[in-house]
């Protein structure tokens, strides 16, 4: 029984994740158009040009090979994957121990490295100028992000993101610089990540400083479909991650009762739309970056990586 | 067991009088290749059999050759038989590879004697037991693959590499050479074991560190050590390069670990100040010069450098915690350098066969003159590919469970008492995360210039799927990835007891844990299961599909490329693999290569090309190794006059310094 | 209260380190100047929070101080002279962000090395505080090293200040003379580093310290 029950949260969190990701985006969009003093989208956008383009044919280039047309599949499922294993609203899902927070950036790791082999395969600059760029900017994005996991682990004790956050969530923590720290890296590393402004922008598609449209330039119909899914399931992943390992609150850990579920999800619900919001408000306050900018944007994330494991030494329990 | 270890060792050495005796023929490239698969897979099934424990009986042998006091000792212990799974497993599958792959080869008299010597010296080195033998069988590994490394010597630059490898490994031999002879000790107790009895003083013990790591460090490929191996393991057919950057380096990094974990007793605490060091700074050189490469096999024989850089920081963590009596910490950190030896090893020969396959294809090695091999090659692409994704350290291949292990090992580093080991091991493991990081982008560059895009050249365009042989090579190696990707802890517990003759612990068994998950320290700690993320990958991406393809559209036309307009026939107008490097080397040359873009631009009206060049320069060339070239060239300038002496004064030189030894003698207490 | 106390003074020191870092990472005069009153202010919080912590009404003066003339009367001035100067846009050749940054946590590295391994038994509130006080001491001084504009140079030397006054108040019992001392000769020090800016301005037409290097007969 059991069992069952696990298996069900489990199903539930990778439904959960999947439906909401295009939420998020369309979310993040419209508060963005309000600020500006649009109208903007309807909420469910997303959902509609999701479905729009799986009822298109795909359109592919002459030169496309099979690695073209399997990496979309590739792409999502590893992207899905990776955000049903982050804790969202309950923590110690059933298969929570198949991969810790180092294997979840990894799988996410190979989502971009396919990705990049994607712009490189039907042989025009666009893809080639987006998967260069996008490789310089991993380079930088998960070193720092290892350095934030270091810091976080070193503090916790733990790799697990249901330990992590169970420890975050406990009195034990307490102010620690190099807390601040983690935070603010890990929000570099996220907008990095997720192509939002000021690294990339996510609204345009031919401009000289695009990064991640570029590379996905010439999907379309389906494949262009599965990528924007797995694009906002990324988003969905890191303000998840942030949450659960910056604001625990409210994640209701495995061994509580399903009453507690609720408050689970009215939580996670609540910090997405803070999360969202707030992305809102920085993408609109920012200006995009030169893209020769973007690595000391980044270096800075690893160098506050960096700082914030070296000052772990001297906070308390160290 | 060492008995038949020693006979299959024979066979192979006698292989090459019978590929002397064929000459040039085709039955002596398959009589070679296909005897040398059998006598690898014999050896094989031996260490196998050894590193399990299932021979009981001594596995010790002394036979009379060598220094007539000493013999020569031979042992198979559980370090040596991992180390020879290794490099046999890597033979056998070289040796099937070259079955296709030799064929094509030119001028085979030259490649066939040397190979199974080769071979068989490898073994050597592995199974001896004293110093003397060790460092024979060494010189022989050396001195048999140069012979390989210029076997096409009509390449000027291949004579160049062949040269500059012989003075890096014979003084790398040299450095060992002192080392076992501080270790040996004033009364030449060459034997393994009487090594280990004596307790050499700490300064002594430091000194034999630092020639050891010079020594085994320079074969190995670390950092400022390195110069030679990006020039010689290209230079040798493609078979030979998988052997010598898949198996040699890892004979290398046996002979650190035997002479540092084993024979030298206690380490000192600062030893993995050093190491660490070395292993970080190479893992992120080597990865760094790699993205400047064109040249595919270049570009992977500096992705060599970029591993063992990993291996020695895993073994520098590992020292770490066996000098502060740590077992079951440094076991861990053990077993993720050798595991990731051994992966190191799978991943890099199958990259180096396809890398082979394509010269045969294609005639060149320049990536910048292929592409869109992928339509021509679809088997050797996939096997590439499937290498390419293991190296990048990219889950649910072997790669990543040793990466990972070797994290998990540094976040055990706050147990360390000591203050400047704990703030440098997370730094070296920020050095192991942007070598990772710069590993995905080099094999992106890689295989994306190499097999996606347009063919670049006619001939690209003309290539054709290599021979079955060297597929079977491929697939087999490809397999091996994925299995110890997915399976990990079968690995992990058949390192146990390599690790526990090492450090005296081991990790905890893998083996009954559920759903074969890994978990090395503890479950609320970290676990990791390749396995089951592998399936989930498969049916997430299947559902999908599926989905997609019942519910929606599953219709596909074709159409050329989108090109703003001006669509463009040419294939020179995709981004070269130069240009996908740029940003990095905007990022990371400035600083590690002094890296200048020259652009000239002529004036308006002027007919004359623009013209965009790249100046990198090789620091640690010319820091380190110009200067003393230099210094050896004013030598041999000065030095030359005496070779036009007279007879009288070359007599008195002799007779002046037969005195000054009588005189050194005399005085000597 | 014994963890919170450690934590707020771990956080403060921590954040001083923080706006140490920032400052090596400015190009612009401007923002340097403004990054240093920000440097002022963490410093003036920290030293209040030890005067609550170790119950020293003394130190609240020294907060004060550092309050009123660092981040406030001397980015003023510096904002005043660097208009007059009209070096306010200037872009600065630093060199090179990366290494500066790379080279500025090795020293923290290193002051943490030191420090741990010093003071194994002190107190750990004064044991952590004084591994930041020399961190922020060491990164004002490579502040000036790095820079080779006379302001940056001064502002450099402030911070390096500004970390002693935090490892003086981390050590209990620093008496109160000392405290005003110190902040006074840097005060006067500041003053006459301002005179001689003008001057070498009036003579030389550049604050840059290269093109004072001209003048004594140095790289030619």
């Amino acid at each position: 029984m059991a069992v069952i029950r696990d298996f069900a949260f489990q199903g539930m969190q990778m439904l959960l994740v999947l439906l909401l990701a295009p939420l998020l985006t369309g979310f993040v969009r419209k508060v963005k158009a309000r600020l500006l003093r649009r109208q903007g989208p309807p909420l469910i956008q997303p959902y509609l040009d999701l479905i729009r383009l799986t009822r298109k044919d795909v359109v592919l280039a002459d030169n496309a090979s099979w690695l073209f047309r399997v990496i979309p599949y590739f792409v999502f499922a590893t992207t899905w994957i990776a955000a049903s294993l982050v804790p969202t609203f309950r923590s110690g899902l059933m298969f929570s121990w198949s991969a810790d927070l180092i294997a979840i950036i990894a799988v996410l790791g190979s989502a971009r490295f396919f990705l990049a082999l994607a712009g490189l395969d039907v042989g025009t600059s666009f893809g080639g100028i987006g998967s260069s760029r996008e490789v310089m900017i991993a380079s930088l994005a998960e070193p720092a992000m290892l350095m934030i996991v270091f810091t976080l682990a070193l503090i916790a004790g733990s790799t697990q993101l249901s330990t992590m956050s169970a420890f975050m969530n406990s009195p034990e923590v307490g102010l620690r610089v190099s807390l601040g720290l983690g935070l603010v890296a890990l929000i570099i590393v996220a907008i990095a990540e997720n192509a939002r402004i000021p690294v990339d922008n996510p609204a345009t598609h031919l401009e000289l400083t695009m990064v991640h449209e570029a590379m996905v330039l010439e999907y379309s119909g389906r494949h262009l479909a599965l990528i924007e899914l797995s694009a906002a399931l990324k988003l969905l992943l890191y303000v998840s991650l942030i949450a659960c390992l910056f604001v625990p609150w409210g994640i209701s850990p495995a061994t509580a009762e399903p009453k507690l579920l609720i408050v689970g999800v009215a939580a996670y619900a609540a910090k997405l739309a803070v999360g969202g919001i707030l992305l809102a408000v920085f993408e609109t306050a920012i200006a995009k970056m030169r893209v020769f900018r973007v690595p000391a944007f980044l270096g800075a994330a690893l160098m506050l990586g960096l700082l914030a494991t070296l000052l772990l030494f001297v906070s308390r329990s160290f | 067991m060492v008995v038949y270890a020693l006979y299959s060792v024979a066979a192979l050495l006698a292989l090459a009088p019978i590929a002397i005796l064929l000459g040039a023929s085709a039955r002596a490239t398959v009589a070679v290749y296909g005897l040398s698969l059998v006598v690898t897979l014999i050896l094989v099934i031996i260490a196998l059999l050894s590193l399990f424990g299932y021979t009981t009986a001594s596995s010790s042998v002394t036979l009379p050759l060598g220094l007539p006091w000493l013999g020569a000792h031979f042992r198979i212990d559980a370090v040596a038989a991992f180390f020879l799974v290794v490099v046999n497993l890597g033979g056998a599958a070289a040796s099937l590879f070259a079955l296709g792959y030799g064929r094509h080869e030119h001028s085979p008299q030259r490649v066939l004697p040397f190979y199974p010597v080769y071979l068989a010296a490898m073994n050597l080195v592995l199974m001896a037991d004293d110093a003397f033998s060790f460092l024979v069988s060494w010189e022989f590994m050396s001195l048999t693959s140069w012979a390989l490394v210029i076997a096409h010597h009509q390449l000027r630059e291949n004579l160049r590499a062949g040269y500059i490898y012989l003075l890096m490994a014979s003084f790398g031999t040299l450095a060992l050479l002192l080392s076992f002879g501080l270790l040996a000790g004033p009364d030449g107790n060459y034997a393994f074991d009487a090594i280990r009895a004596s307790h050499p003083s700490t300064g002594l013990a430091a000194l034999v560190l630092i020639l050891t790591i010079v020594g085994a460090g320079s074969k190995a490929g670390l950092v400022p050590l390195h110069a030679w191996l990006p020039l010689a393991h290209p230079a040798a057919p493609s078979h030979v390069s998988a052997l010598m950057s898949g198996v040699m380096t890892k004979v290398a990094v046996y002979g650190f670990v035997r002479i540092v974990f084993d024979l030298l007793g206690t380490p000192a605490w600062w030893w993995s100040i050093v190491v660490l060091a070395v292993g970080g700074i190479t893992a992120v050189m080597g990865v760094l010069y790699a993205l400047m490469q064109r040249d595919l096999k270049r570009v992977l024989a500096y992705s060599t450098i970029e591993n063992i850089g990993i291996i020695f920081a895993a073994l520098g963590l590992a020292l770490a915690f066996k000098a502060y009596g740590m077992p079951l910490a440094a076991a861990l950190a053990l077993t993720s350098g050798l595991f990731h030896v051994f992966n190191h090893s799978l991943f890099k020969s199958l990259l180096f066969f396809g890398a082979g396959a394509v010269l045969n294809a294609t005639g060149t090695r320049d990536m910048e003159k292929l592409g869109g091999l992928i339509h021509r090659m679809p088997h050797t692409s996939f096997v590439f590919l499937v290498g390419c994704v293991a190296i990048s350290a990219l889950p649910p291949l072997n790669g990543f469970v040793s990466e990972w292990l070797t994290f998990q090992a540094i976040l055990l580093s706050p147990q360390l008492p000591s203050w400047g080991l704990k703030l440098m091991v997370p730094a070296v493991g920020a050095l192991l995360a942007l070598s990772a990081a710069l590993a995905a982008a080099c094999f992106v560059r890689a295989f994306g210039f190499t097999f996606l895009g347009r063919a670049r050249s006619t001939v690209a365009s003309g290539a054709k799927e290599t021979d079955g042989f060297s597929l079977a090579a491929m697939y087999f190696l490809a397999a091996a990835c994925l299995i110890a990707g997915i399976v990990p802890g079968l690995f992990i517990d058949a390192l146990a007891p390599v690790v526990q003759s090492l450090v005296g612990g081991r990790m905890p068994v893998q083996t009954g844990v559920e759903w074969m998950s890994i978990v090395p320290i503890a479950e609320s700690r970290s676990s990791y299961n390749g396995l089951l993320l592998m399936a989930f990958m498969i049916i997430s991406g299947m559902i999908a599909a599926f989905a997609i393809h019942r519910l929606a559209s599953d219709k596909l036309r074709r159409g050329p490329a989108w090109g703003c307009g001006y669509p463009d026939p040419s294939q020179a107008t995709q981004y070269t693999a130069d240009s996908f490097a740029q940003p990095i080397r905007r990022v990371f040359g400035t600083v590690v290569f002094r890296a200048r873009e020259i652009g000239d631009m002529p004036p308006p009206g002027s007919t004359a090309p623009a013209r965009l060049t790249v100046e990198l320069r090789d620091l640690i060339w010319d820091t380190l190794y110009a200067p003393i070239a230099l210094g050896v060239a004013f030598a041999a300038e000065r030095l030359n006059h005496l070779q036009f002496l007279t007879i009288r004064s070359y007599l008195s030189l002799v007779f002046a310094a037969l005195v000054f030894l009588l005189l050194v003698l005399a005085i000597w207490p | 209260m014994r963890g919170i106390a450690f934590d707020v003074a771990h956080m403060l020191a921590g954040s001083l380190v923080l706006v140490s870092f920032i400052q090596l990472y400015q190009d612009r005069l401007m923002a340097l100047i403004n990054v240093f009153a920000a440097h002022a202010l963490v410093l003036a919080a920290s030293v209040a929070w030890q005067a609550f912590v170790q119950d020293a009404p003394h130190l609240y003066l020294t907060a004060v101080i550092a309050l009123v003339f660092k981040a406030i009367v001397i980015p003023a001035a510096l904002h005043r002279i660097i208009v007059k100067l009209g070096i306010h846009r200037e872009i600065e050749t630093v060199v090179g962000v990366g290494p500066t940054m790379l080279l500025g946590i090795g020293l923290v590295a290193l002051s943490m090395v030191v420090m741990l391994r010093v003071t194994a038994d002190a107190d750990p509130l004064a044991r952590e505080d004084l591994a930041f006080a020399l961190s922020v001491i060491l990164l004002g001084l490579l502040m000036m090293v790095t820079r080779r504009n006379a302001v940056s140079q001064v502002i450099g030397f402030m911070s390096l200040e500004n970390g002693l006054v935090l490892a003086a108040t981390g050590a209990k019992g620093m008496p109160l003379v000392v405290e005003i001392s110190v902040a006074f000769s840097v005060l006067i020090a500041f003053i006459v580093i301002g005179i001689f800016l003008f001057r070498i301005r009036e003579r030389f037409d550049t604050v840059d310290m290269q093109a004072l290097d001209r003048f004594r007969g140095e790289r030619r």
